[in-house]
């Protein structure tokens, strides 16, 4: 594929607002995870959410919009000028040239959780101030920042689990190759809600306390929010461009990935075949890593297939939370971070690395040049990831 | 700008009143009248008994159409990358979540939160077909039949590969449903190639246009048209069964409306 400069790219998560915030934690091996305290949720288990959101007031123009979901969205659009950068980019290239594709796995569905419990007595009607579009729909997010940012381009949600973040770098990508657009609004926004933390909960997923990727004794996921966005442009003088995507399907099961990885051996491959390199030239891999059993031993053994343990890998999610559809997009902006200031984010929580998981897991902040860096992202329904991002020339 | 050009290899549609494509392209011909009946969905026995158990109405649907777009033009699915778009998911399994958190016992099933995925029809496509290749799940509300289409067409354009389109959308039963009225399950699926075949049904080459989508003759059609989102796909499939050469527009974004011109082959 043709590399696209990625012109802007920032991030908000419990590591803090911005990638200045999220560069220190991470610099500081300070994990954003706490005792799940969220609403009114009874489980035991910890959560990565982001301060303040309830108190973010979006434009007044999209009032209809407003709720968690959105509030996040608008918190972490107006971060490191992003929302002034895409401005500038519709300026010059034409507002109708400028996508917009977003990752969501929930989008605004707490807000139907909420109105749930205001139905009405007698009739059972959802309250007449809940808004389906404008919240609990998947579109929603993409709706409201295409709105916001004033763009009049193509626009769709991505909404496949856990790699729905990832995947919106590919459609944009086809979308700009075949010069259905010049520029896209790319990105992930999810926020914390019951429908995720009972499900995961359900499926004895959640761990009880912070999650311990890769670790002999890990025992589940940590469930948090963030929203992060990318700026990707066909030509552009960015010090980091997009290298390749590569997308599979495992055809396993619902709620496991391949035993073996088998999808996520396929998407390395295929994201290494679209950028043209070959696995000696990956200098980090920022692992999908969500700290389950099934999901790091299924990962280790694709990694270590494609690029034995040569590569130094580490998942981010002890310091971020798993934030489901907004995973791709947080820790493709960590690579971006990562490509920037030559620094490899060694993973929290982790005391014993699992001896059989063989591959070089970091436990310690590493510092080096890195040129080439590859973020994995896989999710329910067997839905593979995998982007690689470079430094440009 | 590289053009939007792709071939339709195969055709599925279930919708109220249009069993399968032979049927509906009867009624889009006018040799066959529209009556309106609800949309009975098939056993998916694609998928092994015990997944088959937990599929709800819209994996049902999405299957169905897809298998019918792919049995037609002979092509096994499992190398073929698929795009699925659909409005909102499953509305009733939804509520059910909704209200079991709204309740004193919050206890969800699994199984009632894996099918609470979006990109669950497409898991479990994977899962009966054995299908490993790219599948992309996308929303788009009211347009996500138009942004599904562009999703599939770019695929076929860049990736140069074949690509299997399938948009549905089902009930929501109240009180959803008061909000989003969507009243039955509709869905077509379209498979597209990057090359023309003997067995090509039609070229499609899509533009963007600011034009008033096309509308249905029959009132009953323009109204599953206008009431489910998959629907609005209709203006094209009746020039498809037609095998008409012509520009049909569909619903797409506000300010965005999308030009599919049709060119019948042979």
């Amino acid at each position: 594929m043709n590399p696209l400069a990625v012109t802007h790219i920032t991030a908000t998560s419990c590591l803090g607002c911005g990638m200045d915030a999220t560069l220190q934690s991470l610099r500081a091996q300070r994990s954003g995870l706490a005792p799940c305290s969220f609403e009114t949720v009874d489980i035991k288990t910890y959560t990565g959410e982001v301060p303040g959101v309830d108190d973010i007031r979006i434009p007044e123009r999209l009032s209809t919009f407003d709720c968690r979901n959105n509030r996040l969205a608008w918190l972490g659009l107006i971060q490191d000028g992003f929302f002034e950068a895409a401005a500038r980019c519709a300026q010059r290239v034409g507002p109708d040239r400028v996508g917009v594709f977003l990752g969501t796995s929930t989008s605004g569905i707490l807000q139907a959780e909420l109105a749930y419990r205001r139905r009405d007595s007698a009739s059972g009607a959802l309250p007449g101030d809940f808004e389906y579009a404008e919240t609990q729909n998947s579109f929603s997010v993409a709706d409201f920042v295409r709105r916001a940012l004033d763009l009049k381009g193509p626009a769709a949600v991505v909404c496949s689990a856990c790699s729905s973040s990832a995947k919106v770098f590919g459609s944009a990508r086809r979308m700009i190759e075949a010069g259905v657009i010049d520029a896209a609004v790319v990105g992930g926004v999810d926020s914390l809600c019951l429908t995720t933390l009972y499900g995961f909960h359900s499926l004895q997923l959640t761990s009880s306390g912070p999650c311990r990727p890769f670790d002999v004794a890990r025992d589940g996921i940590s469930i948090s929010e963030a929203a992060a966005f990318a700026l990707l442009e066909r030509a552009g003088d960015a010090p980091i461009h997009l290298l390749g995507v590569g997308e599979s399907s495992d055809a396993y099961h619902m709620s496991s990935p391949h035993p073996d990885g088998v999808g996520a051996r396929s998407a390395m491959l295929h994201a290494l075949a679209a950028a043209d390199i070959e696995a000696s030239e990956i200098d980090y891999i920022n692992l999908h890593g969500t700290g389950t059993q099934t999901n790091d031993s299924s990962e280790s053994k694709a990694v270590s297939s494609v690029f034995g343990t040569r590569v130094p890998c580490s998942s981010t999610k002890g310091a971020t939370g798993h934030a489901l559809g907004a995973a791709g997009a947080l820790e493709a902006a960590i690579c971006a971070l990562a490509l920037r200031h030559g620094f490899m984010p060694g993973g929290l929580n982790t005391t014993q690395i699992d001896p059989d998981l063989g591959i070089q897991y970091l436990d310690t902040n590493r510092s080096a040049p890195l040129n080439r860096v590859l973020s994995n992202s896989f999710g329910f329904g067997g839905t593979n990831c995998c982007l690689i991002l470079g430094r440009h020339g | 700008m590289t053009e939007l050009n792709a071939y339709v290899e195969g055709i599925g549609l279930l919708g109220p009143g249009l069993p399968d494509w032979a049927a509906g392209s009867a009624v889009f011909r006018e040799e066959a009248p529209f009556e309106s009946r609800p949309t009975l969905l098939p056993t998916p026995d694609s998928l092994p008994p015990a997944e088959r158990r937990r599929t709800g109405r819209i994996v049902k649907l999405a299957l169905a159409v897809g298998l019918e777009a792919t049995a037609r033009a002979a092509v096994h699915p499992s190398h073929l990358p698929t795009v699925f778009s659909s409005s909102g998911g499953d509305g009733q399994n939804c509520h059910e979540i909704c209200q079991t958190l709204a309740s004193g016992e919050r206890l969800l099933s699994p199984t009632r939160f894996h099918n609470s995925v979006h990109n669950v029809a497409a898991g479990y496509w994977g899962i009966a077909n054995g299908a490993r290749a790219p599948s992309n799940s996308l929303c788009a509300y009211d347009a996500s039949f138009a942004a599904g289409l562009l999703e599939a067409l770019t695929q076929v354009v860049v990736d140069q590969s074949p690509n299997l389109l399938i948009a549905y959308d089902s009930q929501y039963p109240e009180p959803l449903f008061t909000k989003r009225p969507i009243a039955d399950a509709f869905g077509v699926a379209l498979l597209l190639s990057p090359e023309r075949r003997s067995t090509s049904l039609a070229q499609l080459h899509v533009t963007f246009t600011d034009c008033p989508s096309e509308q249905m003759d029959d009132r009953g059609l323009e109204a599953l048209r206008t009431s489910i989102p998959a629907a609005r796909a209709l203006p094209l499939l009746r020039a498809l069964a037609r095998r008409e050469n012509k520009k049909v527009v569909v619903d797409y974004l506000d300010s965005l409306q999308m030009a599919v011109e049709v060119n019948p082959c042979s």
